[in-house]
């Protein structure tokens, strides 16, 4: 077996003419997703039997000659963050190391009802909190480009597993550019798509106003076919939208001939680097498809890093108040008063950047600061949502790049936190906004690092961002 | 300074955060660079701009009112499962009322 290149359409074949069962592939692909594994810490844990059991149900179906789904028999990672029923889901944290879920989050569900088959896991910065996954309690994550780099964060293990071959699909989540910083180091495609498209039901919460369940893939249509099958209202999330869901997978291969794309002057101005030269190529492909690419503008920009690390924190320090020692699996050994149990739980249970960020947002949300910090950043965000639906009426997607540089190294800038929450400048506007985004790789620097091109299209417009990112995949080459 | 330790111990303590003095140092450090950057906001004049708390979008009927029928839900043994410490189906905590 290929692992690296495995896609949805190679299994779906490879079932139909019997060349190996769900079940074998099952069992081939926890054996060589473990055997790998140690090099980059991508996954947390594997579940078998669980995986075993999903693979036998399609096998069932193929035999009693039912559709066994869109992802039958497909191998698939899931980010920790996301919860499966009855299968350890620890958030990266020391808080939730021995948490059993109750339920299945909503995307998960639907895609084990589509035949996809959970085989673990995987690591993340702790509760999605971190721009290049060294945040794990767990140990960072490798990138298998260059096991000496981060795979980027938050969702640096789902990346590094499908860039690994580890898992032809894998789902992450993402808040201010989780799924598209990484897919972006790691070269896989990485969708967000528009806040409310995939249901959050199950995810555990960061910033509710900003989280988002999205896929990664090799290949923009192995992308477009898991997003397909998790999309769509969830009576269990109250945010989730009516909308109904496209077939994504049917409009990729679609002409952009005329379709306007704009390249904000905002995020290239400064991007001077092989980054900027790699985007700047990507741009003349598009041209040369047909789309008409000229200069706009989102004059809120420099902004945003300030409004999300407000409105995240503040959302962020609200939500992470339920791990108190009481109900989550982790109380501190010491004792003590219930308010002395609490804090010492927690002191002694969170990382430091969930420290870091909790306090922010307690102290952004605290009396007297209300007003000037979270209200304002809220003003802030509309305008810089303003910026995209003002865009929106002359381009009909956006183009820009995903991070201002390519994986470094671990380490490198882990003592710096305001310079690390700069770098996420390209995804958090998007983000904001909530708009669709995706990242799909537009070639290597010289040094053979990945870079992604950031595409973001109107609210509910991931069938246009799609075509335009598979069109720019089949003229540049999947991987690029 | 925008952030003295002192008041990090405040927010500390309003947060239920344990933290060490070393953390104590360091987050008086970090939060007072990031605060630095964050006052960039002010060099908007946002009179006038309303606040958006969540994405808002031209959709359809979005009321998310549904009929109210009773359906299975959690049961007190699986909530419980996860808990630190229960018994007879309830959570228990350190005692918070003294005779």
């Amino acid at each position: 077996m290929n692992w690296v290149e495995l896609s949805i359409d190679q299994v779906r074949a490879g079932l139909a003419a019997g060349e190996f069962s769900a079940v074998e592939l099952a069992e081939q692909a926890l054996r060589f997703a473990e055997a790998e594994n140690p090099k980059t810490n991508a996954y947390l844990h594997f579940c078998p039997e669980r995986a075993l059991a999903s693979a036998r149900r399609v096998d069932e179906k193929l035999a009693r000659g039912e559709d066994p789904g869109p992802l039958a028999g497909v191998p698939v990672a899931v980010k920790d963050v996301i919860l499966t029923r009855g299968v350890r889901t620890t958030c990266a944290s020391r808080l939730l190391e021995h948490y059993i879920p109750p339920y299945d989050a909503t995307a998960v569900v639907r895609l084990e009802q589509a035949g996809g088959v959970i085989i673990g896991k995987t690591n993340c910065d702790e509760f999605a909190m971190g721009s290049s996954n060294e945040n794990s309690a767990f140990g960072p994550v490798r990138n298998p480009v260059d096991l000496e780099r981060v795979p980027g964060g938050s969702s640096g293990g789902s990346a590094a597993a499908v860039a690994q071959g580890t898992a032809v699909v894998a789902l992450g989540s993402d808040t201010g550019g989780s799924i598209r910083q990484p897919a972006s180091f790691c070269g896989v495609v990485g969708v967000t798509p528009t806040y409310g498209r995939v249901s959050r039901y199950g995810l555990t919460a960061f910033a509710s106003s900003l989280d988002h369940i999205g896929p990664f893939a090799r290949n923009v249509k192995d992308a477009a076919t898991l997003l397909e099958v998790i999309a769509g209202r969830d009576e269990k999330d109250a945010t989730s939208a009516f909308a109904p869901v496209p077939r994504y997978t049917e409009q990729l291969d679609g002409s952009v001939k005329g379709m306007r794309v704009g390249l904000p002057k905002e995020y290239f101005a400064g991007l001077s680097n092989e980054t900027g030269e790699l985007l700047w190529k990507a741009a003349g492909v598009l041209k040369e498809l047909g789309c008409e690419v000229f200069e706009i503008s989102l004059p809120h920009t420099e902004y945003a890093i300030a409004c999300y690390y407000i409105i995240c924190t503040a959302e962020a320090s609200s939500n992470l108040a339920r791990y108190d020692g009481v109900r989550y699996t982790t109380r501190s050994a010491e004792g003590g008063t219930l308010t002395e149990m609490y804090r010492k739980t927690r002191g002694e249970g969170f990382g430091a950047e969930c420290k870091r960020r909790i306090m922010l947002g307690t102290y952004v949300l605290s009396a007297g600061y209300y007003d000037a910090y979270y209200l304002k950043a809220q003003r802030v965000r509309t305008l810089i949502y303003q910026d995209f639906l003002r865009a929106f009426e002359q381009v009909d997607a956006v183009v820009a790049p995903v991070s201002p540089f390519p994986a470094f190294k671990l380490g490198e800038k882990m003592d710096d936190p305001l310079e690390m929450y700069l770098s996420d400048i390209y995804t958090i506007t998007g983000s904001l906004a909530g708009i669709p985004c995706m990242s799909v790789p537009c070639g290597k620097t010289t040094g053979g690092l990945p870079v992604g091109m950031q595409i973001l299209a109107r609210h509910f417009a991931e069938a246009d961002m799609l075509r335009l990112g598979a069109a720019y995949e089949r003229a540049a080459g999947a991987g690029a | 300074m925008k952030i003295t330790e002192q008041e990090v111990r405040y927010v500390a303590a309003l947060a239920n955060l344990s933290l060490s003095d070393d953390e104590v140092r360091k987050l008086a450090k970090d939060l007072d660079e990031i605060l630095t950057h964050v006052d960039k906001l002010n060099e908007l004049d946002t009179s006038g701009v309303e606040p958006m708390a969540q994405v808002l979008y031209d959709a359809e009927e979005t009321a998310t009112l549904r009929e109210d029928v009773e359906q299975p839900t959690i049961s007190n043994a699986e909530a419980m499962a996860n808990a630190p410490l229960a018994s007879a189906g309830y959570f228990k905590v350190p005692k918070v009322i003294e005779r």
